[in-house]
């Protein structure tokens, strides 16, 4: 099928990519279907050029980082004390709870006499602790390739394995960013098996569902130790990440799997060469061959767990939990079981190309439904309303960070494996707080002074209705008349 | 490293309150004035951490060091001669011995996998099978109550803080929604012109701000302003926010014409490592419920006495604790019941036994009570839904269930 147009345009631009900037609709109108299948051929597509540590790297840092802080705070703590054990011998001790510097205790002090500076120094916001920098640079690097794309199909794309495959900062904070860099990102065009592999022997994915403390109970470390297995990561990969629950695994198999991946962990961070790095370690690793889903795999050590999840990969299942969870995704909560159908074909047919299943989502006739009943998620609708200004890129990450948040989609940090919910009835009592979001936002929206009717135009194009249309123009000022706009029915659904 | 939520990510996704719009009619005409509560703990509840069965010969073999008894150095609070309590929850220990507290244990839904997310779906549809539902028990229960008066949030509605909605109180009777202003809001004629515009081309989205623009007066007209300070360190974020959300649904409840049945999620239960039983992650945890308890309390004032608050976890963890210093996904749990309405004082359970034996498929708890009967009851004698109703579209093909007599 085609579609072509200016209606088509806009559909693709909020459907497939973070919604329209200036002049978004006009450029793909001749070809919507064939811009977005650019944006799967472009060089680096997926990658983002920033300058930043590896995951391990920024393990070792914070480990540094904290263990600095820890020697400071002893440090404090003595000559505290010592100040106490000055006190008792009559010192006043001026110092404020908060840390404050202390005022002259007394008027005629010399140094009241110096004139008073006339104009205080702004005083800088201080530097936020490495790890929260960190954090913030990884943000900002994912934020302003949204807020940069063309489409931002890709960058779609991109955002939904990272929450299919999520891990938490709230866990580990200095892995969240690197682990989309690196496990997430070189993958999303590329086999679904690789991906997988990526996900689950990076060091973030295994620390974050707890197997880095696994063992197994008849391995080396397990005899000698009172540890032994945690089944977690296993069932998860199974329920979350591959066959999808209900899809006829037994615990059996869980507790098997669990076994087959004891020994996949992490150097500790506190080692200087290569600490934070994935390690396969034999000593932690259940001996002997073991059953998953039926077929026994003999015990090849790292060999054992990749042969597994290569299996996964290949599972019918699997392609059927995908191909509904990026149907549901990109067309509508409940997605047409047609779509869903050609997309697992395409998985299956491929082995798993995830650049042939986004095209055949792009060249699915129902992908282009007119309906557009999918509500953005808060994450992607907060891209999309920051697009519409001259340079978001402005917007302090923080701010970003923190609007997303109160929506309840705070970057990196779902409260549990299964990642953030996509269906309109997790998000859609939070609309009302989207409004005072974008009331917030209006201020900067309207910087540019630009005509609402024409931010109209290029943000919704021929999908505004007149009651949107007559609504902007008749807003009290342009600020308002912004703020209704990213809250208009044809700009929170998709 | 525990997966502690931060005080955000607490606030934005669980914390869930509602309420129905109307006075159960029934339970008034007895001249009752029933409020209940329900707490969803979300991420599975360790019951044998939370309601130590110390009077067992196989307890402490079970879980050695990891074991509550009345001779740690903590010492768990006694119950009965059998069970004892987790010392993090002085509070609940309190109402326990003013006879204002049940507990049950071996406790389960009739769900028998392991899945947090089907077995919450489970646990909040009130449906016996996994399966998709978009309705949960408490909404059902609603509808099916006779409305007596109309409480002062308009039209036959639930309302929650947060934007993810949970399942329990989505259905038939819609979802209002009630958030605390912790931003700054859009003015009052943005929103209305928006409104406007919903009304044409979007009821949906045009129904959740009018309800959220109901609440909003509601709790200005309640005085609850108050949000407890925003600095102060990580377990204390929890313990304050528990307390603010459990306390602030406690005076939505407690108003004279304010709502009689509301619900709540707490979530961080899922202690798969470095579980922390004695002191640690989940002594915090059940130490800050504990808290929100006593704020409950507090803010019912004279209601309490016609209170009550029903804890409940989709299931238990396994009764060993794992490699790595906590527990896995399990089966039976506890429930518990707090409030000035129950014939409390007791823990109730047709105890099966800790033996390799007695463990459900070797690991777990066995489930000998369901948690659908204890809900029943409740339903039934504390807010007057009728049998039928309950077994045929509350709890869906419990017949056999029966309704648990003589908790109130």
């Amino acid at each position: 099928m085609t579609a072509r147009g200016r209606e088509a345009a806009a559909l693709a631009l909020h459907r497939f990519g973070f919604g329209p900037a200036a002049d978004s609709i006009a450029a793909i109108a001749a070809d919507p279907q064939g811009a977005l299948l650019a944006d799967l051929e472009r060089p680096q597509a997926g990658l983002v050029a920033a300058n930043l540590p590896s995951s391990a790297e920024s393990a070792r840092e914070v480990f540094d980082f904290r263990a600095e802080q820890a020697a400071k705070q002893k440090l404090a703590l003595r000559e505290q004390k010592q100040a106490e054990a000055g006190n008792a011998a009559g010192v006043v001790d001026c110092r404020k709870p908060s840390g404050a510097p202390c005022a002259a205790p007394d008027a005629n002090d010399a140094a009241n006499q110096q004139p008073p500076p006339q104009i205080a120094k702004p005083v800088p916001p201080p530097a936020p602790p490495l790890p929260q920098q960190l954090f913030q640079n990884e943000a900002k690097a994912r934020f302003d390739a949204a807020l940069g794309a063309d489409i931002g199909f890709v960058e779609r794309l991109v955002w939904f394995w990272s929450n299919h495959f999520c891990i938490s900062a709230d866990k580990i904070l200095e892995m969240a960013g690197p682990f989309e860099r690196e496990a997430i990102r070189p993958h999303v065009l590329g086999r679904f098996a690789d991906l997988l592999l990526a996900v689950e022997s990076h060091a973030g994915m295994l620390f974050y569902l707890d197997n880095v403390q696994s063992m197994g109970a008849n391995s080396t470390a397990g005899i000698n130790r009172d540890k032994g297995l945690n089944e977690n990561l296993a069932r998860e990969i199974l329920e979350l990440h591959t066959l999808g629950v209900r899809s006829g695994y037994t615990q059996a198999d869980v507790t098997s799997f669990a076994n087959v991946i004891t020994g996949w962990t992490w150097l500790p961070p506190e080692e200087p060469m290569h600490g934070g790095e994935f390690v396969f370690v034999q000593r932690l690793h259940e001996p002997g061959a073991k059953t998953v889903l039926g077929k026994l795999y003999p015990d090849t050590g790292l060999g054992q767990g990749r042969a597994v999840l290569a299996d996964l990969a290949r599972h019918p299942a699997t392609a059927q939990h995908i191909a509904q969870k990026l149907a549901r995704h990109f067309v509508a909560d409940e997605p047409p079981p047609s779509l869903v159908a050609k997309l697992a074909k395409t998985f299956s047919d491929t082995d798993g190309n995830l650049k042939e299943v986004a095209k055949s989502l792009v060249m699915s006739e129902e992908s282009w439904t007119p309906q557009r009943t999918k509500l953005k998620s808060p994450a992607e609708w907060t891209i999309g309303m920051l697009r519409l200004m001259a340079t978001p890129q402005a917007i302090p990450v923080g701010r970003i960070l923190g609007t997303q948040a109160t929506l309840g989609e705070a970057l990196w940090r779902p409260l549990s494996p299964n990642g953030y919910p996509d269906t309109e009835a997790a998000w859609i009592d939070g609309v009302p707080r989207r409004l005072d979001i974008a009331a917030g936002f209006a201020g900067q929206l309207a910087a540019n002074n630009a005509d609402p009717r024409a931010v109209l135009d290029s943000a919704l194009g021929p999908l505004a209705s007149a009651e949107t249309r007559d609504t902007i123009a008749r807003a009290e000022s342009r600020p308002q008349a912004l703020a209704l706009l990213v809250m208009a029915p044809e700009f929170l659904r998709r | 490293m525990p997966h502690a939520p931060s005080r955000r990510d607490v606030m934005l996704a669980s914390g869930t309150l509602f309420a129905w719009a109307y006075m159960p009619k029934l339970a008034l005409a007895e001249g009752r004035d029933p409020r209940f509560l329900t707490i969803v703990l979300r991420g599975a509840l360790d019951g044998l951490a939370t309601v130590a069965p110390v009077g067992d010969p196989d307890w402490i073999a079970l879980r050695g060091d990891n074991a509550l008894t009345l001779q740690s150095r903590t010492p768990a609070l006694k119950l009965d001669a059998f069970f004892a309590l987790n010392p993090a929850m002085p509070n609940l220990h309190r109402m326990f011995a003013a006879n204002e507290a049940i507990v049950f244990h071996a406790c389960a839904t009739p769900y028998r996998e392991r899945s947090h997310f089907d077995g919450q779906d489970l646990l909040e549809s009130g449906l016996p099978k996994p399966a998709a539902s978009d309705s949960g028990w408490l909404n059902r229960a609603l509808a099916g109550l006779a409305p007596g008066g109309r409480v002062s949030v308009q039209g036959n509605k639930a309302f929650a803080v947060g934007p993810v909605t949970p399942l329990v109180v989505r259905g038939a009777a819609p979802v209002l929604s009630w958030s605390p202003q912790r931003i700054l809001p859009a003015s009052e004629d943005t929103t209305m012109r928006l409104l406007d515009l919903y009304r044409h081309a979007d009821p949906k989205l045009a129904a959740v701000i009018e309800e959220h623009a109901r609440l909003a007066a509601i709790e200005r007209s309640g005085d609850m302003g108050q949000s407890p300070g925003q600095n102060v360190p990580g377990p204390a974020q929890v313990r304050a926010y528990f307390a603010e959300v459990a306390g602030t649904a406690a005076k939505f409840l407690a108003q004279p014409d304010g709502p009689r049945v509301g619900a709540l999620a707490l979530d961080g239960w899922d202690t798969h490592s470095n579980e922390g039983i004695a002191q640690g992650r989940l002594s915090q945890l059940l130490g800050a419920l504990d808290a929100a308890l006593a704020a409950v309390e507090t803010n019912m004032g004279a209601a309490w006495r016609d209170t009550v608050v029903a804890l409940v976890t989709e299931f238990g963890r396994t009764a060993r604790i794992n490699g790595t210093e906590g527990t896995d996904h399990g089966t039976a749990t506890v429930a518990l019941l707090v409030g000035g309405a129950l014939k409390g004082g007791r823990v109730i359970a047709d105890w099966p036994g800790l033996r390799s034996a007695d463990l459900y498929e070797n690991r777990d708890l066995k489930p000998t009570t369901d948690l659908r009967a204890v809900l029943k009851g409740l339903l039934k004698n504390h807010l007057r839904a009728d049998d039928r109703t309950l077994a045929q579209s509350v709890f869906p093909g419990s017949d056999s269930v029966k309704p648990m007599a003589g908790l109130v």
